[in-house]
Parts: C-alpha cells; structure tokens; sequence
C-alpha cells in the first residue's frame, strides 16, 4: 500500500531552545522532510540603527556592543574603525596593538561558545558545552579586568582604548595562551573523531562553493565551503599584516567543516595573541584631544573586520553634526542566515537544527 | 599570499566506536579535576579592581553640577537640578538622579566627569521590589566613608571630603 501524506507546517520557535534565541522558522514538512523553510526574525529587533542616528559617536559604542553580544570587542572596533576612518584620527600603536589582542581574544570566546551550542544542538546535552564555557570564562575574567564588563565591554574608543591594560593582565593573559592549546587539543580529542558527529554532521547541509559567494556569506560558513577569504588578509587592518598566521578551509561545506574550520582558527588566534603578546609597543593608549561631542567631516565611511562570524561592516554618513546622519551595520549573520532555506532542503527536522547551530547565528545581530 | 590548510584532509580513519571511546577519555580525566565553580550566595569571586556596577558614588563637594555626566549617558539617564547656594554663591546640586534600570553601566559618564566627582560602584545584585526604588537620589549616591565602595574604573583620585580639585586637562 502507498502511503499518502501532506504537506504540515510547524513553527520552530521564537522560543525553542535550539533556536539560539528569539528566532521562528516555519517549516513545511513531507513526513519529516523538510520541503520548505522560511526564517522569520524581527523578535529582537530594537531599531539599534535608528537609535545610532540620535545619540553622539562616543555613545553610538555603546549600542554596537548590543549587536553582537558575543563578540562586542569586534563590534566596537569595526565601528570604532569606521569613525577614524572618517574623521582621519590617529591612534597610537599601543592602542592598536591591544585591539588585535583584544578581537583575537573574543573570537577564541565566540567560537567555544559557538562549538559548544552546536554540539549540544548535535544531543551531546551540555557536557562539551560547559567545557567550553569553562575556558570562555577565563576569557571573560581577562576583559572584565580590563574594562570592568564580561559582556558589553565598551572597551575601545574612538582615538584608542579606554584603559591601557592593567599590570595583572599580562601574566593572566600569558597563562591563558599557555594553557590554551591544551584545551583546543581536548575538544579536538574529544569531537572531531566522535563517529556519532560524523554521522550527524558530515555530508549534512552542503553549502556549494558558488553558492556560498553568491549568497555573500562570509566568516566560517564560507570558509567552511573551501573558500580562502579572510578580511585579516584579504583586506588587512590593525596591523594583522605583520603576523603569521593560516586561514582553515573546509573541503566540503558541510556542517562538520564548518565547525573544524572554528575549532581550527582557534588555534591560530592563540598564535596571533602569542606574537602580539610579545611586541607589545608601549606608550599611550589614547590620542589626546578626542572631543566626546565628536564633529566629523561631511561624508562617508565603511570600515569591516573579521568579526568571529563573517565580515561585519559599519557604514556611517555624517553630516558634519555631532550624530551620524545614517548609522548602517553589515552583520555577517543576518546575510549568512539567507543561505538556510537552500540548506535545508531535503533534511529532516533534527538536521534542521544542527545546520542552524552550525551557523552560528546571534539574534541580536541579525535583527538590531 | 594566504596560507592554507585544508581541515577535512586530515581525516584519520578508525574504526566504529573508537572516536567515541577516545572522547570518553576525556569526560573521564574530568572526573578528577578540581571543579571550577564557586557556590555563589556563600562564596563570592574577587571583583577586579575596574568592575562597573550599582550604586555610584558622587561627591557633594567636588561636583560643580556642570551635567557633563547626564549629556555624555547615551540613555539620559542622569537628571539633574541646580542651585545657586546663597553663602558663596556656588551652583550646588539640588537633586542628582541616576535611574539604575535604564542605566547600562557603561562608564561615559564616570569618565566624562571633569571634576571627579563620580564612581562606578562595586556592586551587582540590583534587584529591587519596586521600579521606583531604582531611582538612585542624592541620599543613596553621596559618597559615605562607612558604606561607599567606590570602584577604580575611572581612576579618579580617591575622594577626600572636603578638598576641591582641579579639573583634570
Ligand atoms: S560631570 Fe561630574 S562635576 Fe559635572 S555634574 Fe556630573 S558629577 Fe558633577
Ligand atoms: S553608566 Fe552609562 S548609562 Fe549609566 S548613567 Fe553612566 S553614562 Fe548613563
């Protein structure tokens, strides 16, 4: 006998825990394969770029922390480039020194968390996920020491940082990078050869390499696809052109290449910090005469990095008042979010799950 | 010219069962290890000295109610009333506001203080029965050597009663 079924809408969310925050996806079913998905976001959504446009450049750092909430260092610094970039304001090397120490920091930070929820989206319930958090702690004790906040640090500032690094820092820091790739070797140990990762995660959610670049996706998802594009070294910033460093790639572009491709830079942040760690200039952390009602020249920046998720860009218009006129965020994951649907076509529902995890979205980027 | 590394190609291939047994080795090895958390309410962790937290503390004699503060607050959430004070003649402040659940403890307003006059505090369990009770007036911020525990973020000289300052350059 041949079975007949129909097509079945199920709402996934906005609060399912696998969602990762406030976030829906409507999908239709055959059975339990998925035939169409459609993301539905906007639950998050606080009109942070609205907001931006009446409050002056200084107070604009604070709503860029809120974007991105896992990785606010690099929010801060794409805006805070993006400002420089506009009003042609130095900054000292010390303070550019720190802000490589500080964005690599928070990508070893963001991309534990990222691996931990993806595999507790894979089942494995919250044992790798508190490994994780574990050393994330540690990351976020550095930053509470230099800037008083484990989340919304408000660190940076437009001209250079709000504090050089206090003394108990640097051996912190040092015995952090120390034991870190000793913990990186642990996850390694303890996932990457898991027969039951391979099987849930190998193969699943192929994102193509032309399809990747066409959907603009960018950060691990692209790379996981097998494309070499890293903003630290195809458009270099800060001064990252003077470290050693390799982009991971993925071979397949499946889910599991793309956490690979996490687990794997990683390591390679651990090696930027241990070269920037070592040629630490000195000086001043501030250029003097910043005015906290900043005026800037007519006109219009966009300044990106490498944020943990792709590239994050800030595109501001000034119009020569103390607000930016438009106040415009490139978030990596909004775009790379357009690339699901395509996905998940074909997979069950569970697999759904795993190939959102694998992701790596943050709502508060994706709406603002 | 980038360098590359290609992440699937080191694919180690073993048999069924030994990936897993070798992630077992690792949640095993954690059974030994000391644990990492601290039983919070009874024990607490040292704040670092630059912690930004609740109930900042403003100084009545170094303030000269210039409101720098409340324009630098992204969210105004600083407000602020002056008066002449007639002995002198000296602009004082007749009520000093900051509403702690607007307040995103950012720090601009203790770094903008020309004068300062303002701390963040050392404090983090801000949970109050009522909205009102937020509202943090003179009598709470004002600093009081016996319970004020201001914190070092902003790296103000510690507060003096008494002394006036000079703004900072
Ligand atoms: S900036 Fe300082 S001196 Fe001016 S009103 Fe605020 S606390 Fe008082
Ligand atoms: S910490 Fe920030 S939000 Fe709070 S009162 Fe000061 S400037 Fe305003």
């Amino acid at each position: 006998m041949e079975l007949r079924t129909q097509p079945f809408m199920v709402n996934i969310g906005p609060q399912h825990p696998s969602t990762h925050g406030v976030f829906r996806l409507r999908v239709i079913f055959d059975g339990e394969t998925i035939v169409d998905l459609e993301p539905v976001f906007g639950y998050l959504h606080r009109g942070l770029e609205k907001l931006g446009e009446g409050r002056t450049y200084t107070q604009c750092l604070t709503l860029t922390d809120r974007q991105d909430y896992l990785s606010a260092m690099n929010n801060n610094l794409a805006y805070v480039l993006a400002v420089e970039k506009l009003g042609g304001i130095p900054v000292p090397p010390q303070a550019t020194q720190v802000r490589v120490l500080v964005s690599e920091l928070q990508r070893i930070a963001s991309h534990l968390f990222a691996i931990g929820a993806f595999i507790n989206d894979l089942g494995a319930f919250f044992s790798p996920f508190m490994y994780m958090l574990r050393e994330r702690e540690k990351i976020t004790d550095l930053f509470e020491m230099l800037c008083g906040q484990r989340l919304t640090h408000n660190f940076l500032r437009i001209g250079g940082l709000s504090h050089d690094l206090p003394p108990e820092f640097m051996p912190a820091l040092r015995a952090l990078i120390d034991s870190m790739p000793r913990f990186i070797d642990e996850y390694d140990q303890l996932l990457s050869d898991n027969e039951i990762i391979w099987a849930r995660s190998k193969g699943v959610g192929v994102l193509p390499r032309d399809l990747a670049i066409n959907a603009s996706a960018s950060g691990p998802v692209l790379r996981g696809s097998g494309v070499a594009w890293d903003l630290r070294q195809a458009d270099p910033y800060l001064n990252y052109p003077q470290f050693q460093f390799d982009i991971p790639i993925g071979a397949n572009g499946d889910a599991y290449d793309r956490f690979r491709v996490r687990l794997e830079e990683m390591r390679q942040s651990v090696r930027i910090i241990k070269q920037a760690m070592e040629s630490l200039p000195g000086g001043p952390v501030m250029t003097p005469d910043v005015n906290l009602a900043l005026r800037l020249p007519k006109g219009e920046a966009y300044a990106h990095v490498e944020s943990p998720r792709g590239e994050l860009g800030y595109y501001l218009v000034s119009d020569g008042s103390i607000n930016p006129y438009r106040f415009k965020v490139r978030a990596p994951s909004f775009i790379n979010l357009t690339t699901l649907r395509e996905l998940c076509l074909g997979w069950k529902l569970a697999d759904a799950i795993v190939i959102l995890g694998s992701i790596d979205i943050v709502l508060g980027e994706v709406d603002r | 010219m980038p360098t590359l590394e290609r992440v699937s190609t080191k694919e180690t291939r073993i048999g069924a069962g030994l990936g897993i047994l070798k992630g077992m080795l690792v949640t095993f090895k954690h059974l030994f290890r000391a644990p990492f958390t601290v039983p919070y309410p009874e024990k607490r962790l040292p704040l670092p000295r630059r912690f930004r937290g609740y109930e900042f503390v403003w100084s009545r004699e170094r303030c000269t109610v210039c409101l720098t503060c409340a324009k630098a607050c992204p969210h105004g959430v600083i407000r602020i009333q002056s008066r002449l004070a007639p002995p002198e003649s000296q602009w004082q402040a007749e009520k000093f506001e900051i509403d702690i659940g607007l307040c995103i403890f950012c720090g601009l307003c203790v770094e903008s203080c020309p004068y300062d006059a303002i701390f963040m505090g050392t404090q983090f369990e801000l949970a109050n029965y009522q909205r009102g009770g937020l509202v943090r007036g003179i009598e709470k911020i004002q600093y009081n050597p016996a319970t004020s525990r201001a914190s070092d973020y902003s790296e103000h000289p510690p507060l003096e009663p008494g002394r006036l300052l000079l703004p900072k350059q």
